[in-house]
C-alpha cells in the first residue's frame, strides 16, 4: 500500500445529520409562516423588513467572525434562524433599521459576545425582540392590518372584547409578521416532528400547562371560544413551537424539558392575565432560558444499572 | 408482548448484506504465524517454546501468566521462527511468538475426552481454562475465570450473545447457521456447571433464519430458549444485553453475575464445544472480512496468528485502495496503521473502507440538541461528560457518572456537531479508573 491508512478513534461511521441539515430544516419549517406574513403585510411592504433583518443577521456574523479572525459560520445556518426569527417576531411596520438594529444586537451581542454558536444562554432572536421592545416601545406595539392600524386580537381579548378565533386561525389579522397564523406555523411544527428536529416535550407541556393556567386562573373557567383565542393569540404558537425549542437555550435532559415547558406555561399565563401587557411569549421564554441551568442540575437522569434503565 | 431492548441506542446502516450470504471458507495460511502472547484481559501468558523449536499443531506454546490469563496454541506445525515484538491489531508493539509454518498441520494427538455427563465440574473448567478458552466478542476476559463466579447456584441464566449488533460482522450469523449444534452443545456444557440456570440464546430479530434455526434445536431442550432481540445497536453490549433479557440492570461496579448471569458470545461457546466435548485446544476463529474496498467480502474460518493480509488476499484483495482498515466492528473497532498484524482470539472482523467519514467531517461547536442524552444507552450526558473531559475536571466527571459510560460510540455517531464524544469520555475514563484504583 503506497498510502498511509487513517486512524482515529471509534466510532468510524457517523450518522448523516448535521447541524447546518437541522437549521436548515428549521429554516425549511419557518417558510409557511413567512410567506403566509409577507402576503398578510403585503401593503406594509412585510417582505423588506423580513429580508433586511434576515440579511443583517447574516452579514453580522460574517463580519465578526471576519475580523476576530475566526472560522466563518455563516454556512451552518444558525444566523439565518436567529435573523428570519426576528423577523417574524416584528411589527411589520418598523423602520428597516430597527430591524437591522435588532438583528445586530442578537447576534453580535447575545450571540457572538458570549462564544458565538452553543454559548448563548438566551435565545438571540427574542432577547432582540425584548431589546427592541424596550427601546422603541412605541414603534414595536403599533400593529397596522389593510393599512389601518388597530389592537391585536390579544389585546381585545385583554380588553374583554369577543374575537374572531376563525380568523385568529388562518391568519388574516394583525399582529408581528410571522405569529398570526396558527395553520402556517403548525405545518412548520409538523415538519419539525416529522423530522426528528424536535419533540413534543417542550412544546407539548408549555401548551398544557399554560391551557391549565388559563382554565384556572383567566376567570372564564372551561370556556372553549376563549382557551382558544388565547392559544391562537399572539407569538404563543411562534414560541411554544420554534423558540423554546431552541436547543442551545433549553434543558438537555429530557426531565429537565418537562420542568422547562412547565415554567414557560406558567409565566405565559401570569404575564398574560397579571401583567400590563397582553403578551407575554417572548419574556416568559427569555426568562425560562435563564433557568435551565437551574433545571438541569436538579433533573439530572439516573444510570442505567442506578434506576435510569426503566 | 413486551419488546426484548433497552432504552437509547441507534439504527445505523448495517452494511451486513456484503458479506451475510458468504458461507464461511477456511483458508490454510502461507506465511508467519504470529501469536501476541496477550490476547486476552489480565496477565500475559507466559512462552512455554524457545527459538529452533519444532512445534505440531494443537501444541501449547504459551502458558497461562496467572489465574486470570489464558494459554495459547500453535494453529499450525512448524519450527519457532523467533519471540520476537511485532504490531498487533490495535497498533500496540508486543511481545510474539512467531512461527514457520511447514504446511503440513501435523497434529498432536489429544488425550480421549470423557461424555460430558461423567465428567465432574472442575474437570469441565480445568478443560475450558486449559484449552485458551477468552471472550470472543472482543472483550478476552478468559473464559474460565467468568465462569467460576462466588455463587453458583445464584446463577440463573446463561445468556448466549447472539446479537451481533455491530454493522458489517456476520461471523456470529454464518456460525448460527452452520453450526447450530457446536452451539447448543456448547450451551450444553455450560449449563451443567450452573444446575438452577436456564440457557438463553439472545437473537436480534433482523436474523429470522438464525432464530428458526435455534429453536428447531433447542425444542427439546427443556433449559434452553430463544429470545428475540429489537434490532438495535448496540443490543450486544453486556449490560444492555442483561437487560434486554431478564429486566435485571447492572452498573459499572458490578457484575454480570450480581445480576445471576453470565454472557458469552456466540464464538465462544462454540470454543467450549471444542474444548469440552472435543478435547481440542483453540486453534481458529471466523472473522468477517468486509467493506466497499473489499473484492470479494466473506466470511472465514481463519488459523489464529494467520496475517491479515493473507486473509485480505483471500478475499480477492483490495478492490480500490482503503483509506481506512478497521479490526472488528465500526462503531468499536480499532483502525489499524497497518494490515501486516496477526488474527488473535478476540479478531471478529477486518473491514476497509474506501473513505474515512471521521477525517471528512470537521468537529463543529455543540448545540446542545441532546441526542447523544436520547441514544446513550447508559442514560448519561455524553456532551456535558464530554466537556468535563477536555476540561480534565475529573472530579465532576466521575460525580456526573462518567464512569458508566460502556464506550458504544452511539453518541458519537449521532452527533451533528460530529464531536468525538466517545473519545474523550473513553480517555477520562482511563484517567479516572486508574487513579480509583490507586486510592
Amino acid at each position: 500500500m503506497s498510502n498511509k491508512l487513517k486512524v482515529s478513534s471509534s466510532p468510524h461511521i457517523r450518522d448523516k445529520v448535521t447541524t447546518g441539515n437541522i437549521m436548515l430544516m428549521v429554516v425549511i419549517a419557518l417558510l409557511p409562516a413567512t410567506f403566509f406574513g409577507i402576503y398578510n403585510f403585503r401593503h406594509e411592504n412585510a417582505w423588506l423588513l423580513v429580508l433586511v433583518t434576515t440579511a443583517s443577521a447574516v452579514l453580522t456574523e460574517y463580519i465578526y467572525e471576519h475580523a476576530m479572525h475566526k472560522p466563518i459560520t455563516i454556512k451552518d445556518c444558525s444566523a439565518l434562524v436567529t435573523g428570519l426569527l426576528l423577523a417574524l417576531n416584528l411589527p411589520p411596520t418598523l423602520p428597516l433599521w430597527m430591524g437591522a438594529l435588532g438583528s445586530i444586537f442578537a447576534i453580535l451581542v447575545v450571540k457572538q459576545l458570549f462564544g458565538g454558536l452553543g454559548q448563548n444562554f438566551m435565545n438571540p432572536a427574542l432577547a432582540a425582540r425584548c431589546f427592541l421592545l424596550i427601546s422603541f416601545t412605541g414603534r414595536m406595539t403599533t400593529f397596522t392590518y389593510d393599512a389601518v392600524t388597530e389592537a391585536t386580537p390579544l389585546a381585545a381579548l385583554k380588553a374583554g372584547e369577543s374575537v374572531n378565533t376563525l380568523q385568529m386561525l388562518v391568519g388574516n389579522i394583525s399582529g408581528t409578521i410571522g405569529e398570526t397564523s396558527v395553520i402556517a406555523i403548525l405545518i412548520g411544527a409538523v415538519i419539525l416532528l416529522w423530522t426528528g428536529v424536535i419533540d413534543l416535550r417542550i412544546p407539548g407541556t408549555y401548551l398544557l400547562t399554560f391551557v391549565i393556567f388559563i382554565v384556572l386562573f383567566g376567570g372564564h373557567g372551561l370556556d372553549v371560544q376563549y382557551i382558544a383565542a388565547h392559544l391562537c393569540g399572539g407569538g404563543l404558537m411562534l414560541g411554544a413551537w420554534f423558540m423554546a425549542t431552541d436547543y442551545v437555550t433549553s434543558p438537555i435532559t429530557k426531565q429537565g424539558q418537562i420542568v422547562y415547558g412547565v415554567c414557560l406555561g406558567i409565566l405565559t399565563g401570569l404575564f398574560r392575565l397579571f401583567g400590563g401587557s397582553a403578551e407575554g411569549v417572548s419574556y416568559a421564554i427569555i426568562i425560562s432560558n435563564l433557568l435551565v441551568p437551574l433545571i438541569e442540575k436538579v433533573t439530572l437522569p439516573k444510570p442505567f444499572g442506578k434506576g435510569g434503565e426503566k | 408482548m413486551a419488546r426484548f431492548t433497552f432504552k437509547g441506542g441507534i439504527h445505523p446502516d448495517d452494511g451486513k448484506s456484503l458479506a451475510k450470504d458468504q458461507p464461511i471458507r477456511e483458508i490454510f495460511p502461507s506465511g508467519d504465524l504470529i501469536y501476541p502472547l496477550s490476547q486476552h484481559i489480565g496477565a500475559p501468558a507466559v512462552p512455554a517454546v524457545k527459538k529452533g523449536d519444532q512445534v505440531l499443531k494443537g501444541q501449547k506454546i504459551a502458558d497461562a501468566g496467572g489465574f486470570v490469563s489464558a494459554p495459547i496454541y500453535s494453529s499450525v506445525s512448524g519450527q519457532v521462527k523467533a519471540l520476537e515484538k511485532h504490531f498487533n491489531p490495535t497498533g500496540s508493539n508486543v511481545d510474539c511468538i512467531v512461527i514457520e509454518n511447514d504446511g503440513k498441520y501435523q497434529e498432536v494427538e489429544y488425550p480421549p475426552v470423557k461424555p460430558l455427563s461423567e465428567m465432574t465440574r472442575d474437570e469441565i473448567l480445568t478443560k475450558i481454562g486449559d484449552a485458551g478458552i477468552v471472550g470472543m466478542g472482543g472483550a478476552g476476559f478468559p473464559t474460565r475465570v467468568k465462569l467460576t463466579p462466588k455463587e453458583p447456584e445464584k446463577i440463573d441464566y446463561i445468556i448466549a450473545n447472539c446479537a451481533e449488533c455491530e454493522p458489517y460482522i456476520t461471523a456470529d450469523y454464518r456460525r448460527m447457521l452452520e453450526n447450530t449444534e457446536e452451539l447448543v452443545s456448547g450451551m450444553r456444557v455450560v449449563l451443567s456447571l450452573f444446575e438452577h440456570a436456564k440457557g438463553v440464546f439472545a437473537v436480534e430479530d433482523n436474523k429470522k433464519d438464525c432464530i428458526a434455526r435455534l429453536r428447531a434445536a433447542v425444542k427439546d431442550e427443556p433449559r434452553m430458549e430463544v429470545c428475540e432481540l429489537v434490532t438495535k445497536y448496540p443490543q450486544g453490549a453486556e449490560r444492555q444485553l442483561i437487560y434486554a433479557v431478564t429486566k435485571r440492570a447492572i452498573n459499572s461496579s458490578m457484575l454480570p453475575a450480581d445480576a445471576g448471569c453470565i454472557v458469552d458470545n456466540v464464538e465462544t461457546m462454540i470454543g467450549i464445544h471444542h474444548a469440552v466435548i472435543e478435547g481440542k485446544p483453540l486453534l481458529e476463529r471466523i472473522v468477517t472480512v468486509s467493506g466497499d474496498a473489499i473484492q470479494n467480502p466473506g466470511n472465514f474460518k481463519v488459523l489464529l496468528g494467520t496475517n491479515h493480509e493473507e486473509l485480505i488476499e483471500a478475499a480477492g484483495g483490495f478492490k480500490t485502495e482503503p483509506e481506512k482498515v478497521i479490526s472488528g466492528g465500526p462503531m468499536m473497532g480499532f483502525a489499524m496503521i497497518t494490515t501486516d498484524t496477526p488474527v488473535t482470539k478476540t479478531s471478529s472482523a477486518i473491514l476497509a473502507f474506501e473513505k474515512d467519514i471521521v477525517a471528512q467531517s470537521m468537529e463543529t461547536a455543540c448545540i446542545n440538541c441532546g441526542r447523544c442524552v436520547s441514544v446513550c444507552p447508559s442514560r448519561i450526558i455524553p456532551s456535558r461528560l464530554a466537556d468535563y473531559a477536555n476540561r480534565h475536571d475529573e472530579e465532576t466527571f466521575v460525580k456526573q457518572n462518567g464512569l458508566e459510560c460502556v464506550e458504544c460510540g452511539s453518541c458519537s455517531y449521532v452527533c451533528p456537531a460530529k464531536r468525538q464524544l466517545k473519545q474523550a469520555i473513553g480517555a477520562m475514563r482511563k484517567t479516572a479508573l486508574a487513579n480509583k484504583k490507586k486510592k
